[in-house]
């Protein structure tokens, strides 16, 4: 990383109105990100707004982390259409941008005779979507590729293509290379108001009065799409928050299963999985609960045990005594019954990227190039750069040759020194992700980019000195450091009474 | 101890320079080993002592009350002033143990400043990496996930070593010693401790600290009662706690609510054995820890283990004891005297009824001392309990009477040779 790449963090942002934009996309999660990115190809002036103080941090960072296969949204939807066609720029996309990426396969099970159907139905209809090598395979022959599944299981489908992903390294990556190809990123910009006058261009403005404006206006907020869309169109769908709640469990549980196991899909998803994350860990949820408010993810004693029990039709071989986190998030269901990516009828310029729920992750690389066309056919000129750069690398010291280890270690000591125990990541690593475009400046910002806190001790032993790092680099003092959003605070005050301290 | 750009060869590695480490080395270079390299992943040697500032160390090593910083000092002196060099900042990511062929090195795979990234050769390695807490991802607490919810020791650094307050209205959850302790702590700290709350219907900590944390201060215990929601969007908000039935599961319409910014966990130590693990030791999952015989060497010949890592003390003053063993145990090992077990010499021991572990969890009966101790841990309180030892036939061997049983305080049972003489398996028990 050259100097020059430095702390973006900071910049623009003092002048109250920032104008000239050519589109302004409300909401940095998987969908607004993978758009940014996707436009920073071209010569546009583009604006990323979030309402909070980081990327990533609605649904894109509390989901399953499944690249689906595309076998299970019903043929014709558009949800079939982007599942398959995102599923395929994956590993393209992954490996650009230095994101960890597994293609380690799905099977969905059946329980019981009566399911077997099932799986024929869904092979039908992932070979409709165009997914590739899809097999049924009899109970002999699922527990053959995964010796854990428990005995109930009567048969399962085979998805070679199926893959597991960091979703919020990936969401970072995005949104850092749109940035590193001029892309501008506003957060804590709270979007309260959307105006034009006549046919001119939006004006955007922030809860806190700052405005931007921009010819073209993409809403990509998520949870909180239709009040964005509402803010300038006439209402169109709604967004009722489903929340589904996991367990995390420690790496000793993570070999578990090679591939992500899914049961036969219900009325509300595509029910409880199992999965081995990227880091190596395993994943079981989520459940499903309808009627939850806009900013509830809290986890429930009913809900873990609505999830245990899944997780436990699936497999006997979980030690839940390694469980080292739950979580919860809330999917972006609309009340249409597919994605949303349209124009709004009675608002020309102003587009939709809504009710993106699952298979959202997956899909967002190609919404992203529909929402382009979108935007090119309603007059956006897109003539790309000449220097345009797709790549992005990051320092991960622990896989690294032992030469290079040495190497790197003997320039900067601080990649010889590990902070963060659990998942022996460097001081080098940590210091990386504060320095980084769209650098970490929380100490789940931090963990998100890197995972210091995201192993067994949950951060016991290395949040007290990823604090300090954190006050160092980014020059402020330790209790001025937030935990992740507005308002957690970690440090309350200063001890004893030379400072005053807060007796 | 020989250098080269790559590699280092000692005949003793210790990982881990907290007071298990630190006092095997001791006790290991006093036995007569020399080449001893001290490893450890913190700034400074002397582990979690070094936060804990409160006194009542060394009442049973040296006879008098420290605290934590000045019984690690004078540990840290004692290896000082035999050269016992320690290399701070580095962290063993790997340990390899030998083929079971005598005289192959362990290769300990290091990372740090001064190191670089190393590998070491050892001819005798004692693990001494001491535990972690248990968080509230392990023991699934409901509700949101806001900043103010800290594991007691990460609160305890916090405030005693970075001198920073965390929190002034605050709720901690389990009674172990550390709950305890930062009860008092944030007390004399300003903060309101509204109540500690316990899952079991008796304490897990130490009757002294009971009284003197909590009495003294009149904080409230709830036995019986735990942690049922956590609310606050940004910083903790409200904490609400329920009774819970005697399958520890909560009772409806018994929540009570505490408005309050800081949530602290004191909910048990779990050993640190990933190390222990990469090396194949064989682990007791009653402990967490190794098993090993009465010298502190776990499956693996020439791999010794002491204090946390092993199993969790309850008084650093046991730690350093059983690290001294261990030292000399690593010491007899590398002097050649190191002896493997015969099977039928070998004696076993067993938690029987009410107790819970015991360590060490074999004893070479040829190999042993004249007399040792056997720790356990009991699984339920009782006033005038009888622990007893039996043969592998039932017969009573041995009959210890305590005032008082309680799983916070470790009992300590002196074996001898004679005890042991019929060989085969000896269970303890707690006489109904």
């Amino acid at each position: 990383m050259t100097s020059t790449a430095l702390s973006s963090n900071d910049r623009c942002c003092n002048d109250r109105a920032i104008n000239d934009f050519d589109v302004a996309i409300i909401g940095a999660g998987i969908v607004g990100a993978a758009l940014f990115r996707e436009l920073s190809r071209y010569r546009v002036r583009i604006v990323l707004l979030e309402r909070e103080n980081d990327v990533a941090l609605g649904a894109s960072r509390a989901n399953s982390a499944i690249v689906h296969c595309g076998c299970d949204p019903k043929a014709g939807t558009a949800m079939a259409r982007f599942n398959t066609a995102g599923n395929r720029m994956f590993p393209e996309l992954c490996r650009q941008l230095d994101v960890p990426f597994v293609q380690n396969g799905s099977l969905i099970c059946a329980f019981g005779d009566e399911e077997l159907p099932v799986l024929k139905a869904l092979f039908d209809n992932g070979r409709a979507n165009g997914v590739e090598h899809l097999e049924i395979l009899d109970a002999a022959s699922a527990r053959a590729l995964e010796p854990n599944l428990s005995s109930a299981v009567r048969g399962a489908l085979f998805a070679p293509t199926g893959g597991i992903v960091g979703p919020y390294e990936l969401t970072t990556a995005l949104a850092e290379n749109g940035v590193v190809n001029g892309g501008e990123l506003l957060l804590n910009f709270d979007t309260a108001a959307i105006s034009r006058s006549d046919k001119g261009p939006f004006t955007v403005t922030a809860a806190d009065g700052r405005t931007v404006t921009a010819r073209y206006v993409v809403n990509a907020a998520g949870i909180n799409a239709d009040k964005v869309h509402n803010l300038i169109a006439r209402p169109t769908f709604q967004i009722r928050p489903r929340r589904g709640e996991y367990y995390v469990f420690d790496k000793s549980q993570g070999s578990l299963f090679d591939r992500t196991i899914f049961v036969c899909p219900g009325k509300l998803g595509k029910g409880i999985l199992v999965s081995p994350t990227v880091n190596g860990n395993l994943i079981a949820g989520p459940n499903a609960q309808d009627g939850i408010a806009r900013d509830d993810t809290a986890v429930t004693a009913a809900g873990l045990a609505e999830v245990r029990a899944g997780a436990q039709r699936i497999t006997e071989a979980i030690s839940w005594r390694d469980t080292i986190r739950n979580f919860a998030g809330l999917r972006a269901i609309s009340t249409r019954d597919d994605f949303i990516i349209e124009e709004a009828p009675d608002q020309k310029g102003f587009f939709d990227l809504a009710g993106i729920k699952s298979p959202g992750l997956t899909s967002a690389p190609a919404i992203a190039l529909a929402a382009r066309d979108l935007l090119a056919d309603a007059g956006l000129e897109l003539v790309e750069k000449k220097d345009f750069n797709p790549n992005r690398h990051e320092t991960r010291f622990l896989s690294l040759p032992p030469q290079k280890r040495r190497a790197l270690a003997e320039r900067d000591s601080a990649y010889g020194r590990i902070v963060c125990r659990c998942e022996s990541i460097t001081e080098g690593e940590i210091i990386e992700s504060i320095r980084r475009p769209v650098g970490a400046t929380t100490l789940d910002g931090v963990k998100r980019r890197c995972r210091p806190g995201s192993g067994r001790c949950q951060g016991g032993f290395c949040s007290v000195r990823v604090l300090e790092i954190l006050a160092r680099e980014l020059g402020k003092d330790q209790r001025e450091i937030l935990q992740d959003k507005a308002g957690s605070s970690i440090i309350l005050g200063t001890r004893g009474p030379v400072q005053g301290g807060d007796q | 101890m020989t250098h080269t750009a790559e590699k280092i060869t000692v005949d003793l590695a210790i990982v881990g320079a907290g007071p298990a480490g630190l006092a095997a080395a001791v006790a290991a270079y006093d036995s007569g080993v020399r080449d001893i390299l001290l490893l450890e992943r913190d700034k400074e040697p002397g582990g979690i002592l070094n936060q804990c500032i409160h006194n009542g160390f060394g009442l049973h090593v040296f006879g008098e009350e420290l605290t934590g910083p000045q019984y690690a000092e004078r540990f840290v002196r004692q290896a000082a002033e035999r050269g016992i060099p320690i290399r701070l900042q580095t962290m063993v990511l790997d340990i390899e143990a030998p083929a079971p062929r005598k005289g192959a090195p362990f290769r300990l795979h290091v990372l740090g400043p001064q190191f670089g990234d190393q590998t070491i050769e050892a001819k005798s390695v004692i693990l001494a990496m001491g535990c972690r807490e248990r968080t509230r991802g392990a023991i699934g607490i409901p509700g949101d996930r806001p900043s103010g919810v800290f594991t007691a020791g990460t609160a305890q650094r916090l405030i005693n070593r970075e001198g920073f307050s965390v929190g002034k209205r605050a709720v901690i959850l389990g009674s172990g010693d550390i709950g305890l302790i930062m009860a008092r702590r944030l007390t004399l700290e300003g903060a309101k401790v509204l109540c500690v709350v316990e899952l079991m219907p008796y304490s897990n900590g130490l009757a002294r600290n009971i009284a003197q944390c909590l009495n003294d201060f009149n904080i409230p215990l709830y036995l019986s009662h735990t942690v049922t929601d956590i609310k606050g969007h940004g910083r903790l908000e409200e904490v609400t706690i329920s009774e819970v039935d005697a399958n520890r599961a909560p009772i409806p319409g018994t929540e009570k609510t505490y408005p309050c910014d800081t949530l602290l966990l004191s909910v048990g130590l779990i050993p640190e054995n990933e190390l222990t693990r990469l090396a194949g030791a064989a682990i007791d999952p009653r402990t967490g820890g190794p098993l090993v015989s009465e010298d502190r060497q776990t499956s693996i010949p020439g791999l010794f283990a002491c204090g946390n890592v092993l199993h969790v003390h309850d008084l650093v003053d046991f730690v350093t004891g059983e690290a001294s063993r261990a030292g000399k145990g690593a010491a007899a090992y590398l002097a050649g005297d190191g002896r493997v077990t015969a099977e039928e010499e070998s004696v076993g021991f067993i938690p029987g009824r009410g107790i819970s572990y015991t360590v060490p969890h074999m004893v070479d009966r040829a190999g042993a001392p004249q007399s040792f101790t056997v720790f356990m841990r009991v699984r339920q309180p009782k006033p005038d309990g009888v622990i007893v030892m039996k043969d592998a036939e039932g017969t009573v061997v041995k009959r210890w009477k305590r005032p008082r049983l309680a799983p916070a305080e470790m009992e300590e049972l002196t074996v001898t040779r004679e005890m042991i003489a019929s060989g085969g398996s000896y269970t303890f028990e707690v006489e109904e």
